[in-house]
């Protein structure tokens, strides 16, 4: 616990990155100290192997689903409904696969749907007002029915060169799935900071009627950042149903709301919207996914799995918190005094 | 003939500052037993924050409150109600799902055997509203029914305790004049029975027609207290809004800088909004200051929000440049080059979790679009030059701008527009909340942008303010113009005797 005695000495001057990142830190450190060979990576048949490079592989779908959500909650919006868009893309996908379409074209229809999801979604929030939980809701539950009806009956199976290996190959011994997160995070990164959009995105968040006073189209922003969370699910949606070569409808993307909208905090973005850690979101990711990891490495039980999970998630939130941290400040005495002045 | 009686609540010296500002500076209140005194003041004057003292919701820093010739601390509402002291807010805080009965009686059920008699307590809802004439089917919710009624039944609801005092803060805000009529004789009656009613409100016909004395409260200041029939209208305006009609010789723009030629940059000819406006006219050239005159709820928000296309007209027209516009969204005003810093900064203005920088840059960035992105060295530029420009007290402009002062995130949101280089500036109370340091600088920058030839709209409560830089007056009152004052004829006794005489 020597990192909380650090903490509040640099509680202004430093970025906010340096607190999920210290997490994480914490996290890999305990790992190594479970299972000594957790840092050693071996190269396989081309192909890099170990415990971290499992990670970042296996967070992959939550990482490119979490980044857009890093934006919708920016804009002080949720969306529920990325699960459900990550099977309607699957279906989507596994239905033109089967029709035999070129795979480029494929990728893009999916790409599409998935921009189509995000705009009803963006559509019910800032044309109709419903608020963003119930509005995604409606996605959510609808959604998987929409995907079943779009695979028939059964669970649609297929083999696609092309799908595998985005998904599970490699390129130049490292997944290719990895290339594809750099790509959307730099995409993302540069619509956000490179263009107004991100200064409009956390204007909105922060305050819509002065935002709209101030001349920012709000509407045309809040749909555009459900549109872009509908391309990112999509994504990921490719990723997970290259990888088991099947459109399921029911368990596919399940749950990947949660840890989405979980990485999003830890990442230090607040749900009140206003602002968006794209960097951060992505060390969240990796925070939850080596927890999984970790968990599954120390021999526990796998029905202890969620509780340590819970626990683990609870601490990293506590830390962050700046009511605890400042009265951890106020407990450390002098070193407290200093962060006051 | 109050005068012989032993008052019912007597304040003294009460002082009450929030964080930045002093909301009640050595005020004084004296309340009879069965009057209706009425409690004004302009947006900010101290009324409600006297009333919260009185009804227990703040404790004041300094002063003493009696309830019939005793001291009291009043610590909390239900210490005030325990006193008899109760109130009806302004939004009435009942609740519209339930019933009427089951608001009324939400303390007091009837019960049978620890069971709700809801016969029971349904019979003395209706028997405590029919004290007040109201005779309706309690058993539906509140919510069905009229603001006026269930400004009633916040009243029945009051009146159902042990009541000395009756708080109604603002109570006809939201009525028309028949459910006004209705109100007043209920407040008649209740006054008759002993009762002392205080009675906050912006309708100055209203004051005349209800009240026995009148308190006036201006800046957290005591103004000046006396009965009805002492204070005309002129007077009670005076109080008001300005400090001293007479002998006031503030500086005023001279005449030769009074540009009335060249075409008018916007124009507006009976221009409103139905339930909203009813209607404004004037002319606005470059290097022009029109101030908006006129009581709270006069007019002039809505004014000044019609012209920027934060609300959209559906009467009569506006030109811009001799063209003829409908503005529908701010964004069309900014883009034609129109800046509007509105009266309510925190809710309307400020993007509190964003930095001085960002707020800064945020509508030259609109007006620009999304994607011509103001690069990072001229966000820089901008937002330093706009610190230094300005004086806006911040360390740097990474600053969250809702850590600064008031004044200064005044100054913030002038500086959001002149980055984008208006040609019109709409201002709604430019010195609301900020001290007098700042209120000095504003002024001083509002005469300098109309020398550069800006075209600046101002409404203001602040007499002394419009009289110091309006070259025109538009006096607003019940939602319209009542009366332009041009040039050397802009006094502060001429606006209120516009104000005043209806």
């Amino acid at each position: 616990m020597t990192e909380l005695k650090a903490k509040p000495e640099a509680k202004r001057s430093l970025p906010t990155i340096v607190w999920p990142l210290l997490a994480l830190a914490v996290m890999l450190v305990i790992d190594g100290i479970i299972n000594p060979s957790f840092f050693s990576i071996r190269l396989v048949e081309g192909r890099l192997y170990g415990s971290l490079i499992d990670i970042l592989y296996r967070g992959t779908p939550i990482a490119l689903i979490a980044m857009g959500m890093a934006i919708v909650i920016g804009s002080r919006g949720i969306d529920l409904s990325v699960g459900s868009v990550v099977a309607i893309s699957g279906a989507v996908m596994a239905h033109y696969i089967h029709a035999d379409w070129n795979p480029w074209l494929i990728v893009l229809v999916t790409l599409g749907m998935g921009a189509f999801c995000g705009l009803w979604n963006g559509a019910l929030v800032s044309l109709l007002g419903i608020q963003p939980i119930i509005a995604t809701l409606i996605l959510m539950v609808a959604g998987r029915g929409f995907a079943l009806m779009i695979n028939g009956p059964g669970i649609p199976t297929f083999r696609s060169e092309f799908f595998e290996s985005l998904s599970t190959g490699q390129f130049l011994t490292i997944p290719t799935r990895l290339y594809l997160v750099v790509l959307v995070f730099v995409i993302l990164w540069a619509l956000l900071r490179k263009t107004a959009f991100g200064l409009f995105v956390e204007a909105v968040g922060s305050n819509a009627s002065a935002s709209r006073l101030a001349g920012v189209g709000t509407r045309v922003i809040t749909i555009a950042a459900y549109a872009i969370i509908g391309v990112c699910s999509a994504t990921a949606g490719i990723i997970i149903t290259g990888d088991v070569r099947a459109s399921d409808a029911v368990t596919s993307g399940l749950y990947t709301e949660l840890d989405a909208i979980l990485a999003v905090v830890l990442g230090g973005a607040s749900l009140n919207g206003g602002r968006i850690y794209l960097a951060n979101t992505l060390v969240g990711v990796l925070i939850i996914q080596s927890l999984t990891t970790s968990i599954l490495m120390s021999g526990l039980p796998p029905e202890y799995n969620l509780v340590v999970k819970a626990i683990v998630i609870l601490v990293v939130l506590l830390v962050q918190a700046p009511k605890l941290r400042s009265s951890i400040a106020v407990l450390f005495g002098s070193r407290g005094g200093k962060v006051k002045s | 003939m109050t005068q012989e009686i032993e008052p019912r609540v007597t304040m003294r010296g009460i002082c009450k500052a929030f964080p930045g500002v002093k909301a009640l500076e050595d005020v004084e209140f004296t309340l009879h037993p069965g009057e209706v005194h009425a409690l004004l003041g302009e947006n900010g004057a101290g009324k409600s924050t006297l009333v919260k003292v009185m009804t227990g919701v703040y404790q004041c820093d300094a002063g003493t409150v009696t309830l019939d010739g005793k001291e009291v601390h009043i610590s909390s509402p239900a210490a005030a109600q325990d006193l008899g002291i109760n109130t009806v807010y302004q939004e009435v805080n009942l609740v519209p799902t339930l019933s009427v009965a089951e608001n009324l009686m939400i303390e007091r059920q009837s019960s049978v055997f620890g069971f709700i008699s809801w016969k029971k307590t349904r019979e003395r809802a209706r028997a405590s509203l029919a004290r007040l004439g109201l005779d309706i089917d309690v058993g539906r919710s509140l919510g069905s029914y009229s603001l006026a009624v269930q400004q009633l039944v916040a009243i029945a609801r009051a009146l159902d305790r042990e009541t000395k005092v009756l708080v109604l803060d603002e109570p006809t805000a939201s009525l028309d004049a028949h459910e006004v009529e209705t109100l007043f004789g209920v407040l008649r009656d209740i006054k008759a029975r002993g009762i002392s009613i205080v009675f906050i409100t912006h309708f100055i016909d209203q004051v005349y027609a209800i009240s026995d004395r009148i308190t006036v409260l201006r800046n957290g200041r005591f103004v000046g207290t006396g009965p009805v029939a002492e204070v005309p209208r002129m007077r009670l305006v005076t109080m008001m809004l300005g400090r001293q009609v007479e002998g006031h010789t503030g500086d005023r723009p001279s005449p030769d800088t009074i540009k009335m030629e060249g075409e008018a940059l916007v124009s507006a000819k009976a221009l409103g909004k139905s339930r909203y406006l009813k209607s404004v006219d004037f002319d606005l050239r470059a290097g022009e200051v029109v101030g908006l005159a006129g009581l709270l709820g006069s007019g002039r928000t809505e004014t000044a929000k019609l012209i920027f296309g934060a609300e959209r007209a559906d009467l009569g027209e506006i030109r811009i440049d001799g063209q003829p516009v409908s503005l529908r969204t701010p964004k069309q005003a900014i883009n034609l080059g129109f800046g509007f810093c509105p009266e309510d900064r925190k809710h309307d203005g400020l993007i509190l979790d964003l930095t001085v920088r960002e707020n800064i840059v945020l509508a030259l960035q609109s007006k620009q679009g999304i994607f011509r992105r103001v690069g990072e060295a001229e966000q820089n530029r901008l937002a330093d030059e706009m610190i230094k420009a300005l004086g806006i007290a911040t360390p740097d402009a990474e600053k969250r701008v809702g850590q600064l002062s008031g004044g200064n995130q005044q100054k913030v949101i002038l500086a959001r527009w002149l980055v984008a280089k208006p040609r019109l500036l709409i201002l709604d109370e430019p010195t609301r909340g900020i001290d007098i340091g700042a209120h000095a600088e504003i002024v001083a920058l509002i005469r300098k942008l109309c020398a550069e030839g800006l075209a600046l709209l101002v409404a203001s409560s602040e007499l002394e303010e419009i009289v110091a830089f309006s070259h025109r007056v538009l006096v607003m009152r019940d939602r319209e113009k009542v009366k332009e004052i041009v040039g050397q004829d802009i006094t502060q006794a001429a606006i209120v005797e516009a104000i005043a005489n209806s």
